[in-house]
């Protein structure tokens, strides 16, 4: 039992920077039919932002955390939508996907040359101390990826649901047309979701890199997993998102120590292929009819 | 008359000195882990790699002629390596540095014994001198070399009964993995747990836990430099109590500096290190953090020795050819006092593999500390 929740506990951690990557892949579908797979390399970025701030700069660890989170909006979010979604959205979503694909090249590539092939050590917001309850062994710093991730990610529910602007976001993802007709600032509204997905991605970046260390390659497996998460959990739901991030982070590690370490990854592409199979819309995701 | 004694003069300059400046250098691709999960050994081998040669063209280079290395990405992927060396061979160059990843070198070897090119490379796994190739040359042990070592120190040393193993699941890892537990049933020591881990993994959580489980003397760990940091923080975490061995890699530098406080009393077998107690490679040491501003691990002096090594062979054979540079490294030892840039003493056998001394240490404080240096497995 303490085994399993050690597990569990672990799972959830990791999973919750698969949640806030995968909330990317839903926030950016639903406002502008972006399937973004540079996602992975969103969450690389911003912590070689702060490295670059802190070891190039010398600006102190928080600062340069916040300036990170502020240069990831504008790059990551105000450049990806002005620059590439915007020109490229009116020739369809293939060419898009195909350039987001080029994009994660271009941002990998970049990392790897002008600052380092090599991982790197990032330091952490908390402390690495040891907190043992009931035998389950668990670090303050993995506690508080979850914390932070599942804070941030009640924030954004009540932002989307409580809040006004929020509500226009929700408007403008169901019927863009039908929302501009009722005054809702379509134009705006879809920036606002590339501006939260690319802090959404700063924040699991800044979370992710001081347990599993910052490398250029890190947004391959990151953003993989991401869609196939956002996939599992519904496309069409930030909730859904969310389901499939914390799931496939448990499932793996269960799937480790109760399965087979060596076919751990085929877990969740093992569960992605089931969800095709018997519940498309993911499971927590609505039915979507197109007219043609 | 003037300006046509100039004219003639330019062009006789010109004819002879700037095409002789280029078309007589020597060019070796070097195919290595520039990208991709090998990238931190890759960038070692080539500072290492660029470092000997600067040396050896300031000192007049080989045979006279100087060397140029061309430094070509594998990505850290078998089929780009496969690709990259079938166009490194049609410029039909005098030797090739690389692969270091195992799989890659597993996937080109054959193509340097058909076009005849010695291969100097970094790859660690026991099988691939055993493939019958007379071109291939390490620059560190293989796993049937080291593994019988690590065997004897987890018996006499650690005095484990019982062993867990955790290995990478690539060929560098398999390899090491299939070593270690055939040496570890030849001296009665029982593996109680095999575990298997995933290129670029980044949660061992679940690893740990059946490691704990296992309740094994000692653990065996086998992984590539990140996973190796990542595993040893996670052993933190978890409070994992039972005594830590592996294999020139765990008690690396890169680990040590991507571990911190987790890698303090790892312990294990040591091939290639400049923390040595051998005064060349200490001095190679201190020349190559002054001059890249980081300390070099076993993949630096892998790659620092490779271009000594066609040196030594070259001016062995009289001349720059493949074959005849292959032909000179099959039993040649080379040592410290005629070729300084070789460091330790090392001899080549028949199929390529190396000879020489090597080290059990342990990590203390961050840093790796020489305990024994034990001797070359043949006199």
């Amino acid at each position: 039992m303490t085994d399993f929740l050690q597990l569990l506990i672990s799972g959830l951690a990791t999973g919750a920077i698969y949640a806030l990557a995968a909330i990317g892949f839903t926030l950016l579908w639903q406002t502008s039919q972006t399937i973004n797979f540079a996602q992975g390399e969103f969450v690389m970025v911003p912590a070689f932002l702060a490295l670059i701030a802190m070891r190039w700069f010398g600006v102190p660890f928080v600062a340069s955390l916040v300036l990170a989170i502020l240069a990831s909006m504008l790059l990551l979010g105000v450049a990806f939508r002005y620059i590439i979604v915007g020109p490229l959205i009116r020739r369809g979503v293939l060419p898009l996907v195909i350039s987001t694909i080029a994009l994660s090249i271009l941002l990998k590539e970049s990392v790897k040359d002008f600052y380092s092939a090599e991982a790197q050590t990032f330091p952490t917001l908390l402390p690495d101390t040891l907190i043992t309850v009931a035998g389950v062994s668990v670090s303050l710093a993995q506690l508080g990826v979850l914390a932070v991730a599942l804070v941030t990610i009640v924030l954004l529910q009540w932002f989307l649901a409580g809040t006004r602007t929020g509500r226009q976001m929700q408007a403008t993802a169901q019927n863009p047309t039908v929302a501009r007709i009722l005054g809702v600032p379509v134009e705006r509204m879809i920036l606002y979701t590339f501006l939260i997905n690319a802090a959404l991605a700063a924040m699991a970046s800044l979370l992710v890199s001081p347990i599993y260390l910052a490398k250029f390659s890190n947004g391959e497996t990151l953003g993989l997993i991401a869609f196939v998460a956002a996939i599992v959990g519904g496309f069409n739901q930030v909730r859904g998102a969310i389901a499939g991030g914390l799931l496939i982070g448990v499932l793996d590690n269960l799937a480790a120590a109760y399965v087979s370490t060596a076919y751990r990854q085929a877990i969740p592409l093992i569960l992605l292929v089931l969800v095709i199979l018997f519940r498309p819309q993911g499971l927590l995701g609505r039915k979507e009819e197109r007219a043609v | 008359m003037l300006r046509k004694t100039l004219a003639v003069a330019s062009i006789a300059i010109g004819g002879l000195w700037a095409p002789a400046g280029f078309a007589q250098d020597i060019v070796i691709p070097n195919i290595i882990e520039l990208s991709g999960g090998g990238a931190t050994v890759g960038a070692m081998w080539k500072n290492g790699s660029s470092m000997a040669v600067e040396e050896i063209n300031a000192s007049g280079g080989i045979l006279g002629k100087k060397i140029k290395l061309e430094f070509i990405d594998t990505a850290s992927d078998p089929g780009k390596a496969r690709a990259a060396m079938q166009r490194a061979l049609d410029d039909k160059p005098v030797a090739i540095f690389g692969p270091i990843y195992s799989g890659s070198v597993s996937a080109t070897l054959k193509m340097t014994a058909d076009a005849e090119v010695p291969q100097v490379m970094g790859g660690e796994a026991g099988p691939l001198t055993a493939q019958g190739s007379k071109y291939l040359f390490r620059t560190s042990f293989g796993q049937n070399v080291s593994m019988p070592k690590i065997a004897n120190y987890l018996r006499d040393g650690a005095k484990a009964k019982t062993v867990a193993v955790v290995y990478v699941n690539n060929d560098f890892g398999k390899g090491g993995r299939d070593a270690i537990t055939k040496e570890l049933a030849a001296r009665d020591i029982k593996v109680v747990a095999d575990i298997s881990t995933e290129a670029g993994q980044a949660d061992f959580a679940a690893d740990v836990i059946k490691l704990k489980g296992a309740n094994a003397d000692a653990i065996f760990v086998y992984l590539n430099e990140e996973e190796s940091a990542r595993f040893l923080r996670e052993a933190k975490k978890q409070g994992l109590n039972k005594p830590l061995v592996g294999e020139t890699t765990l008690l690396g530098q890169k680990v040590i500096d991507l571990a911190g406080d987790a890698a303090n009393g790892v312990k294990g077998h040591v091939g290639l290190t400049v923390d040595a107690p051998v005064p060349a490679i200490q001095e190679f040491g201190k020349k190559y953090e002054a001059k890249y501003k980081s300390k070099p691990d076993h993949n630096g002096v892998k790659g620092y020795i490779a271009p000594y090594m066609i040196k030594a062979a070259a001016e062995k054979a009289g001349k720059l050819d493949g074959k005849a540079i292959a032909a000179a490294l099959h039993g040649m030892t080379i040592t410290p006092d005629k070729v300084p840039g070789i460091l330790i003493e090392a001899t080549w056998d028949d199929t390529g593999e190396i000879d020489r001394i090597s080290f059990l240490g342990e990590v203390k404080d961050g840093k790796q500390v020489i305990t024994e240096t034990l001797p070359k497995l043949k006199k």
